[in-house]
């Protein structure tokens, strides 16, 4: 298959590779797939207190479009308050990486981390 | 080197230039481009000729007679052929057929069809290992059975079955055996003196031939009875109708030839590569061979590195030709079917590169392709969670994953 040149970009230099402390209460974790699918997201978000992201990491063991997809999401979300994030479509992400009809389920999966990631924080901190 | 570096010999080889110089003496006005089966002028002759001389360069690997190989467009053909030939053919006396979970899908398929037409099919369940025992052949036979059908060298790990073996069994129960030999021709003996077995489909794409052209192998003592599946002029003694593709069967029987002649010297040669890739591999964590490994052919290793997808693998590695038994493109998500079958787990099945050496291989190619895969592993590991997960002490079977 041909990957597109910014599915390669994020493939060859993913951007905000990494982990942060899930135990920390200002930091959100989507984790999402599962092995079985072929595809797994981890993506944390850390909130700064005015409910700005002001970091994002991710993981991702999946095919190439899954991997950037998620980078391209880290990239996206750092300095969008978690209101903003949560507007993030799939469609958005798509559409920015070229990703024919048979990856588009890349992208789903990476709105999906980014969601849980959200409401993982929002939790915490209410707790 | 040329790149990328094709290590996909399972899935098809160049044919070999001295292969290509006798096809190409078959096509233009001045060469021989008759009709084989003309008979009124030297054209034809000419032209039967050729394909008489293949038909015997093919028999000749398989230590059979030529008068049994029937000329096909390929193996698909020829497991159609054999597999809905033999069991329409012999109806009357069962329908019950034996075949494995791990076949090709031309077998499989044509199989399936047989269903949808009121056979009943046995699918046996390959051990870890990816053999098919003659054990689990004798269990599965009932008074119904007419038909086993299982792959000499399965195609995605490259493990041997035991032919021999299960044609006594299949011979004393007088049921007939179809071998798909697509993948053992020429890289593994085939004695069709010593093996009880009936029917053999061939190719000659993956033994250095062109594609488009293959065989079956129609035993004739004990006589074997199959229905043909293309009519027309009764070309092949009634069992394959279609005018004989002289260039492409002149192709197949000189790549046969060669096979014959060069066994042993490309088996060696093989299996030295390969040696070198696995023990170029093998120190790394968490990787394992798919299959048995010493019952395998020479030029095949099938292979997972686990915590890393194949796609993605095989993305860091466009410049190595190989293939993966992942099969995120797939709409059913679904990894290979014969890892699954010999009891891979799903991460491990998608983690999966079948890397199939061949005669063109080089030392230097097998080394860049070390460095590229181990690299390319590493780095896929340091971006994935699972391998985060790994190394925390996580077991990944007690997560509850989000299937979707």
């Amino acid at each position: 298959m041909a990957y597109s040149d910014k599915v390669l970009d994020h493939y060859e230099n993913p951007r905000n590779v990494g982990k942060m402390d899930d135990k920390d209460v200002n930091v959100g974790t989507g984790m999402v797939g599962a092995p079985a699918c072929g595809d797994v997201m981890r993506l944390q978000i850390k909130v700064d207190d005015n409910g700005v992201i002001e970091d994002a990491k991710f993981k991702t063991y999946g095919c190439g479009s899954a991997i950037a997809s998620s980078s391209l999401l880290t990239e996206w979300v750092k300095g969008r308050s978690l209101e903003e994030a949560t507007q993030i479509k799939n469609q958005d992400i798509a559409d920015e990486l070229g990703l024919p009809p048979v990856k588009i389920h890349c992208s789903v999966l990476a709105e999906d981390a980014i969601k849980a990631a959200i409401e993982d924080v929002k939790q915490k901190r209410e707790s | 080197m040329q790149f990328p570096i094709y290590l996909d010999y399972s899935a098809t080889t160049p044919v070999d230039p001295r292969v290509a110089e006798k096809m190409s003496e078959c096509l233009t006005l001045e060469a021989n481009f008759g009709n084989p089966a003309s008979r009124s002028h030297m054209f034809g002759w000419k032209a039967e000729e050729a394909v008489e001389t293949a038909r015997r360069q093919v028999a000749d690997l398989l230590n059979c007679d030529p008068r049994e190989i029937v000329w096909t467009s390929g193996a698909t053909e020829a497991d159609n052929l054999a597999i809905k030939g033999a069991a329409h053919f012999h109806s009357k006396k069962g329908k019950h057929i034996i075949t494995s979970k791990i076949e090709h899908k031309a077998v499989l398929d044509s199989c399936r069809q047989l269903e949808r037409e009121g056979f009943e099919v046995t699918y046996l369940d390959p051990g870890a290992d990816g053999i098919i025992t003659p054990e689990s052949v004798a269990e599965a036979i009932t008074s119904e059975t007419i038909l086993v059908s299982l792959m000499h060298v399965n195609n995605e790990i490259g493990v041997i079955n035991d032919i021999e073996a299960i044609g006594k069994i299949t011979r004393e129960n007088k049921i007939l055996f179809h071998v798909d030999a697509a993948q053992s021709a020429g890289k593994v003996d085939i004695d069709l003196e010593k093996m009880q077995v009936d029917l053999v489909s061939l190719t000659a794409h993956k033994v250095y031939g062109p594609k488009g052209i293959g065989a079956l192998y129609v035993r004739r003592k004990p006589r074997v009875r199959i229905e043909p599946q293309i009519h027309g002029g009764g070309h092949e003694r009634g069992m394959r109708s279609g005018t004989l593709a002289t260039h492409q069967i002149v192709g197949m029987g000189e790549a046969y030839r060669l096979a014959l002649e060069e066994k042993e010297s490309d088996h060696e040669r093989m299996l030295e590569l390969r040696t070198r890739l696995l023990d170029g591999l093998k120190d790394m964590e968490e990787v394992y061979v798919n299959g048995d490994l010493d019952r395998r052919v020479a030029g095949n290793l099938n292979i997972s590195f686990n915590f890393v997808e194949g796609e993605s693998l095989m993305m860091a590695l466009r410049d190595l030709a190989v293939s993966s038994g992942s099969a995120c493109t797939s709409a059913s998500l679904e990894p290979s079917y014969v890892l699954r079958a010999i009891g891979l787990n799903d991460e491990l099945a998608h983690s999966s590169l079948r890397i199939s050496i061949g005669r063109f291989t080089t030392e230097e190619e097998i080394d860049y392709a070390i460095d590229k895969i181990r690299e390319a592993v590493g780095k896929l590991r340091e971006l994935s969670p699972l391998w985060d997960m790994y190394k925390d002490g996580v077991d990944l079977n007690q997560v509850k994953w989000a299937a979707h």
